[in-house]
């Protein structure tokens, strides 16, 4: 498709009746769907916030408002990032688009590292689903966005792989994307891993660069695995030939970009409804 | 320069060879067999499989009514259990709401819309594939307890909390037939809202050069209403449902009552979404009638504009009303005065909805072919649970009315009476589009009348029931209650009017194989489903696409022949110079990945995790082989003499 000459409306599609482009319009109705889901979610919720149950724990004792406000500043910025990702594709920069795109898969990973991080601590602090309804309604609101932030990354992830799929159908490259899929799994997972030993070794000693290095000890075999997998990443992430993915593609990264702005939204009402409201 | 844009068009980045793919993206292109049905993407085929499906669920659906119905023919009876009579009512109504007359309304939707607004496929057409198969697998969820110890599910299509709490039906290790209903409904909700998306961006960007919003037939417009009903709604129910799940698997407590949890929530919750569904199940049926109503009285809908804002204000309005089915849950007064007021002022653009229908009729010529009897025959019935339905909004006559037979009566002159009569009318009125064949007068006449009068003895009666006390969803009466002869009659109803359906059927399936053929357009109809240039129609649907002048668009065509056959030609000409008719290609994905959610779904009612990750696998491998295959599709090129002749190229 990228070989077609010429520029592209991105705004205007003259295929359809009304000049938006199917994929947008279709995002958007998803996006009003997903608006009552969350909603739904929201109200319980507040609702039993309203009418706590005597088990309810301090919630204050247990937040940790400056981890979560640092975690809000990653994802908000990661919409930065999917927006750069957006207008570099439409102006048909596969390089910087791939950029981009990293760029908002590393934050949104942070992010999720950070909730991972939230869940084990309150965990241990005592708060589990089962423990009281507060548990119950924070960690089904806050997983909830947290799979659609998961979903958004597995996202990212297949358009990355997808911007590598050579123009020349015949050239083989499953067992490429595969490769770089599962580099990606792994790397995820060892990081999460990794960053846990090293929060973990920073609460017994204090945050310095001995508990990164200790953190780092405790997690030898996860450092190992991370290393490896981002040097593979790294391996494969240049392309030599032409590829499938262009100008043409930029309505499909448009579309991801409105799903990751969306939760980005929704998380901006969840922490001020299940956070900073707490503290009021 | 026409040559020019021939070759620009037909160069070969537009339309490459085909290029050996790896056998797993290879597309499928058989047209007959089993294949053709499994992958696909043509809309009028799975607007057959939801037809088939949905009218087998409609069997089932009803054999369970009269299974009920033989249950409470006489006092103290014990031809079924309690449990058996729980499950019954249970599923009679999960299956008439969710696997009868919603993926009826969806096979309407998949067959006509598209040829409604002259489009050659929805705008999602593999998506549209992958409703279906996901319905399909959602069904099978819900209906799998019959086969199991377990049993069906017997919480009540309404599941109220605490009934759906462990405490209440884990009556043995392995009883998961509420997890099995909770799983059901929410794959069922997912195939609503995928349908639904794809259908509101089909209808606001498909359409025929020339329709506008304000020229699109009523049924797309009712269509369009619905699916933004099921999008907005859906999400209620699923979150109640998870929250549901949460409670039986993770050991949460949002409707444990010993841990908390409000049971009261869980009712507006499921209200929120099950008031938008009572229009989500009516407004298709309202669109079929508005459909039927023109052609058969030889003039325009009367009213069109305001009929279709009616629809408007109905979806609008259908959002603020659901308290009104807890009443008697003590909301306090200002809550109930102000549901009280949303539920008699959405009477209002219903009533309107059935004055502008009579003034379509008035001054008609009347042709009562068996359509027209069943159409007519709903605006009736419909009209009659309207008014029981609008006594209900005073909240001092619902605390009488609330739980017993008087509601029975009321829902059901609305869904059999309203949404029923008005689908089977449908199907009677489509039938010569979809097959060919017309089903012969006297005999869909007969079943007319039998189901009519069967309708009426069954339910009239329960009025009366009703008033006199006899609650819902109980098993057994006493015999000193003085509802003997009620029950009895309404037993008898029932099974006339089992007889009326079970001759529908018949005719339909005999009709289908020796009935006798027609040519196209046999009723002398209005809108553009009809211009299509054979019944069945080509699977291009449209020789040229349509150009619509004018709000009944085929009725425009057939007085101005001569305008639109020199339009036609040249049109033919334009799309044949971009390259021919585009059609979408057929895939093996969709129906992969439902399976993937039937497979994952079942393991995870069973609390079997290992089985449900492996089903999500399955399932997000179904979606990615998804994306990278893309889209296809391939080319059409027409003889003189309308015969299709395509031609594959590889991606686009």
């Amino acid at each position: 498709m990228s070989a077609h000459a010429g520029t592209i409306d991105h705004h205007h599609d003259h295929t359809t009746t009304t000049g938006i482009p199917n994929k947008k319009l279709f995002m958007w109705a998803f996006l009003a769907s997903d608006c009552m889901f969350f909603a739904a979610l929201i109200s319980t919720h507040v609702i039993y916030r309203l009418h706590p149950t005597p088990d309810s724990p301090d919630v204050t004792k247990i937040f940790s408002i400056e981890l979560t406000s640092f975690s809000t500043f990653i994802l908000l910025m990661s919409s930065l990032l999917m927006a750069l990702a957006v207008g570099a594709s439409q102006k048909g920069k596969v390089e910087a688009t791939r950029k981009m795109i990293l760029g908002t898969i590393f934050f949104g990973l942070i992010f999720l590292g950070c909730q991972v991080y939230e869940f084990t601590h309150f965990v241990h602090l005592g708060l589990t689903l089962s423990s009281s309804m507060f548990g119950a309604t924070f960690y089904t609101l806050t997983g909830t966005h947290g799979v659609h932030v998961a979903i958004g990354v597995v996202w990212l992830v297949l358009t990355y792989i997808r911007t590598f799929k050579p123009a020349n159908a015949g050239k083989a490259w499953v067992v490429r994307a595969v490769v770089q899929f599962t580099a990606f799994a792994v790397a995820t997972v060892a990081m999460m891993v990794v960053m846990l030993a090293v929060t973990h070794a920073g609460a017994e000693n204090g945050y310095d660069l001995s508990a990164l290095v200790h953190g780092i000890e405790h997690s030898a075999a996860a450092s190992i695995v991370l290393a490896v997998s981002c040097a593979v990443l790294v391996g494969l992430s240049r392309s030599s030939w032409a590829v499938d993915f262009g100008e043409a593609n930029a309505i499909d990264v448009e579309g991801m970009g409105l799903y990751w702005h969306f939760v980005d939204i929704v998380w901006i009402i969840i922490f001020t409804v299940v956070y900073l409201l707490e503290y009021l | 320069m026409e040559a020019a844009l021939k070759s620009a068009y037909t160069a070969t980045d537009h339309a490459p060879k085909l290029v050996a793919r790896p056998w797993f993206f290879t597309r499928p292109v058989a047209k007959t067999g089993i294949v053709s049905w499994l992958t696909t993407v043509d809309h009028k085929k799975i607007g057959l499989l939801y037809g088939i499906f949905s009218l087998f669920f409609f069997l089932v659906g009803g054999f369970e009514a009269l299974l009920i119905r033989v249950q409470l023919a006489v006092p103290n009876n014990t031809f079924l259990t309690h449990q058996a009579y729980n499950e019954m009512f249970t599923m009679h109504a999960t299956t008439m709401i969710f696997l009868a007359v919603m993926p009826l309304s969806a096979a309407f939707f998949n067959y006509l819309m598209p040829l409604q607004i002259g489009a050659r496929d929805v705008a999602f057409p593999r998506l549209n594939g992958f409703a279906f198969w996901v319905f399909l697998a959602g069904a099978i969820i819900l209906n799998v307890g019959w086969f199991t110890k377990a049993g069906a599910p017997d919480v009540g299509w309404f599941g109220y909390a605490p009934l759906t709490s462990n405490q209440f039906s884990t009556h043995f290790k392995g009883d998961v037939s509420t997890d099995l209903w909770v799983m059901g409904l929410q794959i069922l909700g997912v195939s609503s809202v995928i349908g639904s998306l794809n259908f509101i961006v089909t209808i606001i960007n498909m359409r025929a050069p020339g329709l506008t919003m304000m020229r699109l037939p009523v049924f797309t417009w009712m269509t369009l209403f619905t699916a933004f009903l099921i999008i907005l709604s859906f999400p209620a129910i699923t979150i109640a449902l998870v929250e549901l799940m949460m409670d039986r698997s993770f050991g949460t407590g949002f409707f444990e009552v010993s841990k908390g949890g409000l049971p009261i929530l869980w009712q507006h919750l499921f209200w929120i979404f099950g008031h938008p569904e009572v229009y989500i199940l009516i407004l298709p049926a309202m669109g079929i009638v508005s459909e039927i109503l023109p052609t058969f009285s030889r003039k325009p809908l009367f009213g069109y504009p305001i009929v279709v804002f009616s629809g408007a204000v109905i979806g609008f309005l259908g959002f603020g009303v659901w308290s009104h089915h807890m009443f008697t849950t003590g909301l306090g007064t200002m809550a109930t005065a102000a549901f009280s007021l949303a539920t008699m002022a959405i009477a209002v653009p219903t009533g309107v909805k059935i004055f502008n229908w009579i003034g379509t009729l008035w001054g008609g010529q009347i042709h009562t072919r068996t359509p027209m009897m069943f159409a007519l025959g709903f605006i009736w019935m419909f009209m009659m649970g309207g008014f029981s339905g609008v006594m209900h909004s005073a909240a001092p006559a619902d605390a009488q009315q609330q739980d017993s037979y008087f509601v029975v009566a009321h829902f059901h002159y609305v869904l059999i009476g309203g949404s029923i009569f008005a689908l089977l009318a449908g199907v009677h009125y489509y039938f010569p589009l979809v097959f060919g064949r017309m089903v012969s007068e006297f005999w869909g006449k007969l079943s007319f009348w039998v189901i009519f009068v069967g309708f009426n003895v069954t339910f009239f009666p329960m009025h009366f029931l009703g008033l006199n006390g006899m609650p819902r969803r109980t098993a057994v009466y006493d015999g000193n209650m003085g509802w003997n002869t009620g029950n009895l009659i309404a037993s008898i109803g029932a099974f006339i009017l089992g007889i009326g359906i079970f001759i529908y059927f018949v005719v339909i399936v005999y009709t289908y194989a020796k009935g006798k053929k027609i040519k196209r357009d046999p009723w002398d109809a209005r809108t553009l489903e009809w211009s299509v240039p054979t019944v069945p129609p080509p699977e291009h649907n449209f020789h040229v696409t349509p150009t619509v002048h004018a709000r009944d668009a085929f009725w425009y065509e057939k007085t101005n022949a001569k305008e639109i056959a020199e339009e036609s030609a040249l049109h033919a000409k334009d799309e044949e110079s971009h390259g021919g008719i585009h059609m979408p290609s057929q895939s093996w994905f969709p129906i992969l990945t439902a399976c993937g959610m039937l497979f994952g779904g079942l393991c995870f009612a069973h609390h079997f995790f290992l089985g449900a990750i492996i089903g999500g696998v399955v399932t997000f491998l179904g979606v990615i082989g998804w994306a990278f295959e893309g889209p296809g599709g391939y080319h059409l090129h027409l003889d003189k003499d309308g015969n299709a002749k395509p031609d594959h190229g590889d991606s686009h």
